[in-house]
């Protein structure tokens, strides 16, 4: 369901947390209300905290997806300015 | 007259080795100590002592070099800043706690007002021995319960929603016990028989795709003195606080029952068999003891 159209992507893969949330937020702050970011994440510490930190930060997550290779893809939609 | 350093000793002075001196224990719940208290503890340990305190092994503070002739003025001082001497000797002692749900994101259960409660039900209560409670707000378990006679730790019964969820899988990838799988239809199923209650998949949830109940992992009989020994689970998951304190009560008269002066109630479980005493919290768990005072003629 490529519902979406990407605005833009980061890639955190190459930070530890807690920078990769931080990164993945001032991505996202960058857009505009309803672009989707993609946020490209590696398995392990990133996966089980960003997502859910995005969404208290007000965002909608659209979808995770497992690239099979030990990374992710989190589609998020930008929820306000 | 004679001293009756077992009063003091009650009291929170604990005699040190140098003569009619003490270190007073002071009353500390869940290591929270308000500003303004500790301002009249800084005037006490500047006016009374030698200018300094102790922090305990269970998050009280003591101050150092009392003397016997100064006791009741420092109650005295002390009672003006609200701040009152804790206890020593064969009774319930400090319940100790982290900041649990109150502050902490892994918090599942406010375990500083678990502590006030419990602190309030049993504080001091005299037994045959030391008997200590500690809380802690989630599986982390910062405050080690299971050093206590009675630890508890908080955390999630779960229930997946699959209306809210968006099957991203995120939760199978948090849960630490392997209890949670993802079916080709996205579906997510839960082994509860694997499930430790410790919440990871709600705390985790970016689509808050889980209902969950906060409830109480207990354990009994720990200790980290001369003997150690882990506190061990007895009862199931417990979803609610007079459940909780049910099986409080049930514990605290069973080792007032069943204890030898001197014995902790780790050797209490293990004299008496804690096949007797697992009959007894689970009883209790099920709601099936009365409270005493309480009974009726049903």
């Amino acid at each position: 369901m490529a519902d979406y159209d990407i605005a833009d992507t980061v890639d955190i893969t190459d930070v530890v947390c807690p920078v990769t949330f931080v990164k993945a937020k001032v991505a996202i702050e960058e857009l505009d209300d309803g672009d989707v970011l993609d946020v490209h994440m590696n398995d392990g510490e990133p996966v089980q905290n960003v997502p859910r930190s995005m969404k208290e930060e007000g965002h909608q997550i659209l979808k995770l997806i497992d690239n099979k290779d030990g990374t992710y893809d989190l589609i998020v939609k930008k929820v306000g300015e | 007259m004679a001293v009756d350093y077992a009063a003091l000793k009650a009291g929170g002075f604990m005699r040190q080795k140098q003569k009619d001196t003490f270190s007073l224990r002071l009353k500390v719940v869940g290591g929270t100590v308000t500003a303004d208290q500790l301002a009249a503890v800084q005037d006490v340990a500047n006016k009374y002592g030698h200018g300094y305190v102790h922090l305990t092994a269970r998050q009280g503070i003591e101050i150092p070099f009392i003397q016997l002739k100064d006791i009741d003025a420092v109650k005295a001082d002390l009672a003006k800043g609200g701040v009152v001497p804790g206890v020593c000797g064969p009774r319930v002692r400090t319940v100790t706690a982290c900041q649990g749900g109150r502050c902490c994101p892994s918090g599942c259960i406010d375990a500083l007002d678990i502590a006030e409660k419990l602190d309030k039900r049993y504080f001091g209560r005299e037994l045959n021995h030391k008997f200590k409670f500690g809380v802690t707000g989630c599986r982390n378990n910062c405050l080690k319960t299971e050093e206590n006679d009675f630890g508890v730790k908080g955390g999630y019964d779960v229930k997946w929603k699959e209306d809210a969820c968006i099957g991203c899988g995120v939760c199978v990838k948090a849960c630490r016990e392997g209890a949670i799988t993802q079916d080709e239809d996205g579906k997510i199923h839960v082994d509860y028989a694997k499930c430790n209650n410790c919440g990871r998949c709600v705390k985790s949830c970016p689509a808050d795709a889980w209902d969950y109940t906060p409830g109480f992992i207990v354990t009994f009989g720990g200790t980290f003195g001369n003997n150690m020994r882990f506190g061990e689970e007895a009862v199931p998951f417990i979803k609610d606080e007079d459940t909780l304190f049910r099986v409080a009560d049930a514990t605290i008269d069973f080792f007032a029952e069943n204890g030898l002066p001197s014995e902790r109630f780790f050797k209490t479980l293990e004299r008496v068999g804690w096949d007797k005493f697992k009959v007894v919290v689970n009883d209790a768990y099920n709601g099936k003891t009365k409270k005493k005072g309480d009974e009726t003629d049903g």
